[in-house]
């Protein structure tokens, strides 16, 4: 009795020991590859947005793997979070020390994002399935053409606000436009490094590892199981689908902030539908609640358009083929079975564990 | 006062009363069996029992609480606890997790104790553990806790919701059809692990069941539904030499 107990928990904390130690795993290669000045200037610019993608892909995998709800508007609270993070970033990075200034942006860039989280959720979780989908989309856009239609100024009056144009705001001769509409906000001191990215990873996957295995993860999965079943034994469904969306959206929020602070510029463009499905194809490639997947697939499909730049032209095509190869090798009925055939072949052998189990 | 007082209940589907004038008293402890032809509204009497659906007219009363009505969220908190007749498991979920989410609203420690690991929450998951341990081993089921729940066979999975509704610590434990699909073997022995069940744990259970010697073996009351409407009422003996029950089963005037 004790002993299944004991192996239980040996296997979760196991699993995602493993998770975490692929993170630092990662993050040691690099600073060995930069060190040594192996790496190109083109991957290293893509650091930062690869740990951005992460974290959104993580995220996103709380509400589509286990809350088991279809969302195609997380670029949305990408969106809110990297506006308001900025914005703070801008105006605080002056005054107060650099550390505690960005650290304010993350936790402002979250906070606004669960915010708005709440507000999308209360609606929209009373939908399910496709519709539930199209209602997140739609939410996407319009927080995507509300930022872009958005002009924001101060001076010694204070804050004004405008959805027309910066001549709109009327602002005195010392003023500033922070947000200037489509053209976003422009001037932003950089502040993203790899470092503090494969921080914000950790903390995102403490969270959420921690939070899907603790009684609130235990009620979320089971909606997603059987919704009927989990009302019938007790669970206020309401409560618990919000508390996973609004999780999903801090943390999408915090990775809009750790994305935009890697630009001088910021548009609302950025985070489109497309930007959304991106984070979906992530989640999905990675497999379906599956967190050390969704780490994996992020990494490797930020990459790949990359590395395949010499292809120029063919490299959107080869990106889509690797896609469906993949899928087909991880979905296919017959490939599965024979997957874990050679796996059961090798484990006999006692040479190599099975990497599969959910993160 | 009984432990579940039903008056009156009704409810109709647009101009289908599928359930009308139906009167139902529990005692604490005692095993009671809801009968009748397919389509005569047993399901229907649960799922108005558990709020799933909203009784047109008529009261439920449990332990002195109206809970006519009420979500299911607060019917199962107020002590009402189910199974399904096409099994619902959390499928992807383990079968020890399966019953720790039933103690969902028996051991609570907050969100945050779970995901900053606060000291809390290795004594209220350890405590769990130890009870969800305790009641799978009640259902043999013990050896089987860390596989998932579909990839139990299936008079296992019926064991496991049944452990998983206990969970709840119910007072009254509605069971749809526990012996479907079962072989005579397993029927004979869920008999007598329903009857355990109610012993130990001292709880009232209904039961629809089409299995009649399962019913006429462990009921001590049986209500027959047929139309929507109770027809007989009484012990085994009186509901078998009953001619309305024969005349529903069978056909007749």
């Amino acid at each position: 009795m004790a002993i299944t107990k004991l192996k239980n928990m040996k296997k979760t904390t196991k699993s995602n020991l493993i998770t975490f130690g692929i993170v630092v795993a990662f993050y040691l290669v690099i600073q060995l590859c930069t060190g040594m000045g192996m790496m190109t200037s083109s991957f290293a610019g893509q650091l930062v947005p690869i740990c951005a993608y992460i974290i959104l892909a993580v995220s996103l995998n709380l509400t589509v793997g286990i809350l088991g709800e279809l969302s195609l508007g997380h670029a949305g609270f990408m969106s809110v979070g990297a506006f308001s993070g900025t914005l703070v970033w801008m105006t605080t990075s002056a005054t107060l020390p650099s550390w505690l200034a960005l650290a304010l942006s993350f936790v402002v860039g979250g906070v606004v994002a669960g915010l708005f989280g709440l507000l999308i959720g209360i609606p929209v979780l009373r939908l399910s399935g496709d519709y539930l989908a199209i209602v997140t989309l739609a939410f996407g856009e319009i927080i995507k053409n509300f930022m872009n239609a958005c002009y924001l100024g101060y001076d010694a009056n204070g804050l004004h606000f405008s959805l027309k144009d910066s001549a709109s705001l009327h602002l005195a001769a010392d003023g500033q436009v922070l947000i200037n509409g489509a053209m976003g906000i422009t001037g932003v001191k950089k502040a993203s490094t790899f470092t503090v990215g494969i921080i914000l990873i950790l903390i995102t996957l403490v969270v959420i590892l921690n939070l899907i295995h603790s009684r609130a993860g235990r009620a979320i999965t089971s909606i997603r199981d059987n919704e009927i079943a989990a009302q019938s034994i007790g669970i206020n469904i309401t409560r618990y689908k919000l508390m996973a969306f609004i999780v999903s959206a801090v943390f999408a929020g915090v990775a809009g902030v750790l994305y935009s602070l890697n630009f001088s510029t910021l548009v609302a463009k950025k985070f489109d539908y497309n930007t959304s499905i991106l984070i979906l194809v992530f989640v999905v490639l990675g497999g379906i609640g599956n967190i050390r997947g969704s780490i994996i697939a992020a990494a490797i499909l930020t990459v790949l358009p990359e590395l395949l730049r010499s292809m120029n032209d063919y490299r959107m095509l080869i990106y889509a083929i690797v896609l469906i190869v993949v899928m087909i090798f991880s979905q296919s009925p017959q490939l599965v079975a024979w997957r874990k055939k050679t796996l059961a072949k090798f484990k006999k052998n006692g040479s190599v564990k099975p990497p599969k189990g959910v993160a | 006062m009984a432990l579940l007082e039903v008056s009156n209940l009704g409810i109709a589907f647009g101009g289908l009363q599928a359930v009308a004038q139906l009167d139902l008293s529990i005692e604490k402890g005692h095993l009671y069996g809801l009968i009748g032809p397919n389509g005569a509204g047993k399901t229907t009497v649960f799922n108005m029992l558990t709020g799933v659906y909203t009784p047109t007219e008529g009261n439920i009363v449990l332990d002195g609480v109206d809970i006519t009505g009420k979500s299911p969220e607060f019917i199962s908190k107020s002590g009402v606890a189910r199974t399904f007749q096409n099994i619902r498991l959390f499928n992807d979920m383990t079968v020890l997790d399966n019953v720790k989410v039933g103690l969902h609203n028996q051991i609570k420690y907050s969100m945050w104790t779970g995901i900053f690991r606060l000291p809390a929450y290795r004594e209220k998951e350890h405590e769990m553990n130890r009870q969800a341990l305790k009641l799978l081993k009640i259902f043999d089921l013990d050896a089987e806790a860390n596989l998932k729940a579909s990839q139990l066979p299936y008079g296992k999975q019926r064991k496991l919701e049944i452990a998983r509704a206990l969970a709840t610590n119910p007072k009254l434990l509605l069971l749809d059809e526990p012996a479907a699909g079962m072989n005579p073997n397993e029927t004979e022995e869920l008999m007598q692990t329903v009857r355990d069940v109610r012993d130990q744990f001292g709880i009232a259970i209904l039961l629809i069941e089409h299995d009649m010697n399962f019913v006429m073996g462990i009921c001590e009351e049986i209500s027959v539904l047929d139309y929507g409407r109770i027809i007989a009422h009484g012990d085994g003996m009186a509901i078998r030499n009953n001619p309305k029950v024969i005349a529903a089963y069978l056909g007749g005037d």
